[in-house]
């Protein structure tokens, strides 16, 4: 099948698959703490919170990549040199998932941020009222109901972010895209090797849809849908 | 320890390819535009038939990357022996897609329309039901009511999200680079691999989008306060004390 192609592009969808995963659990992380120190009372917190989210939005995720990775090497070539040490490469699969988490850290942190808002006040100070500690209330009140709110911006950052995983393939890393390009030259029929890739993607979005909306309808127990 | 001549050497290709990134967007976003109007007409449709092939077309675009779609239309194409015997036979429409300008064009174009069909659609299916009553109280047709009612308040409406599908269509033409396209990333990379300079070369086109961005955010910015005036805080007139 695929004139024997079939299963070098498996492991690139499997690649391509944990480049897209790794990359969100860095994002999730870094868009709780950039949402967190955006909201936080302390000024050094709150600049490079802005500064980070308006920069990484305002720069393709193209440039960024080649930045990260072509500058990441020669920052680590300078620090190989002064410390005497043997070469090392800059990984792409690193610098890809560094990049990736890095660019949707940033709108992760505007979903986060929007949706730690929206709980009402009355709700936190309610639970301050039964004595919770600060803790209890942020696992109890604040997170569960702040999720609800975030879902519907992380599903659309998170659909946003798989077809970013394409990118990889410019900086050499032998995701999917990549290797249909290989394949596509070898066999003389690209067109057909893009179509797989196009199929592949298809078929994560759709699965990722279906997930989302079961993780919104979970966490919308006991809101009443308004009827449209 | 900054390497100014990385920059000012390759001056000449950054203001070129400042130019066509500013072309790419502007005119794929125009027939974006464009051709998502009278789609998202279409895609409202109650009619499965009718709304149905425009659901496919976005459903494709919207869920694979634009990378990929550029790649399968600039080396895809030419797979096809049809398709290179028009280009043997010199036909116009058929040209376009063997040189890589034509098929960004016409990449980005069909990408940001698809987004922007699902936009409009959204607004027009938010239309207040009172327009459509008033509407046909006064008699109109169904065009009539389209053109005057219906198209015109969704487009107010879409604006916020326009706004972010335009942002979002400045930073997508960055993959033009990949096709052998000169836009502000290629001279970025073209910079890079001369003086093996990434943070000078990289930096300095990230700023200049940055800038592009900041500029489109304005102009979104101004249309907003033309077209959503109705939807500002109200400010305090000169004058009248509340």
């Amino acid at each position: 099948m695929l004139h024997g192609y079939a299963p070098s592009l498996l492991d690139g969808a499997w690649l391509t698959f944990q480049v897209a995963v790794l990359s969100l659990v860095l994002a999730l992380v870094l868009g709780l703490a950039g949402a967190s120190a955006k909201l936080s009372k302390l000024r050094v917190l709150r600049a490079p919170a802005v500064l980070y989210t308006t920069i990484v939005r305002g720069i393709p995720d193209l440039v960024m990549m080649l930045l990260v990775f072509y500058g990441g090497q020669m920052l680590i070539n300078m620090a190989t040199d002064a410390l005497e040490w043997d070469y090392i490469d800059v990984n792409p699969f690193v610098a890809g998932v560094a990049t990736l988490g890095f660019i949707f850290g940033a709108y992760f942190t505007e979903t986060f941020r929007g949706a730690f808002l929206a709980v009402p006040a009355g709700q936190l100070e309610a639970g301050a009222a039964y004595g919770m500690s600060r803790r209890q209330i942020f696992s109890r009140i604040l997170f569960p109901q702040m999720l609800r709110h975030a879902l519907p911006g992380l599903g659309n950052n998170w659909q946003v972010m798989q077809k970013s995983t394409a990118l990889v393939s410019i900086i050499g890393l032998s995701d999917i895209t990549w290797l249909a390009d290989q394949a596509g030259r070898s066999t003389h029929q690209p067109f057909l090797f893009y179509a797989v890739v196009c199929a592949f993607y298809l078929a994560m979005t759709a699965l990722s849809s279906v997930v989302f909306n079961h993780l919104e309808r979970r966490y919308s127990v006991g809101v009443r849908r308004s009827a449209a | 320890m900054i390497e100014w001549s990385v920059i000012t050497d390759s001056l000449p290709q950054y203001a070129s390819g400042l130019w066509l990134t500013a072309q790419l967007t502007v005119l794929s976003l125009a027939a974006g535009l464009m051709v998502a109007i009278p789609l998202a007409v279409v895609r409202i449709s109650p009619r499965r038939a009718v709304s149905g092939p425009v659901w496919v077309f976005t459903y494709f675009f919207r869920g694979t990357p634009m990378l990929v779609q550029l790649l399968l239309i600039y080396y895809g194409l030419g797979q096809f022996e049809w398709v290179q015997a028009q280009w043997q036979a010199e036909n116009a429409f058929w040209l376009i897609f063997r040189e890589p300008y034509g098929c960004a064009l016409v990449t980005f174009s069909l990408n940001t329309c698809a987004y922007t069909t699902e936009i409009l659609a959204g607004a027009l299916r938010t239309t207040p039901h009172g327009e459509i009553e008033a509407a046909q109280a006064c008699g109109m047709s169904r065009f009539t009511m389209l053109r005057r009612i219906l198209i015109p308040g969704a487009l107010r409406r879409a604006l916020p999200a326009y706004s972010n599908e335009a942002i979002f269509m400045l930073h997508g033409t960055a993959i033009a680079s990949t096709v052998t396209l000169m836009d502000l990333t290629g001279a970025a990379r073209n910079a890079y691999s001369q003086h093996f300079a990434p943070f000078e070369a990289f930096i300095f086109a990230g700023l200049l989008y940055l800038t592009l961005t900041f500029a489109l955010v304005g102009l979104f910015r101004l249309a907003e306060r033309r077209w959503l005036a109705h939807l500002q805080p109200r400010k305090a007139i000169k004058g009248h004390t509340a």
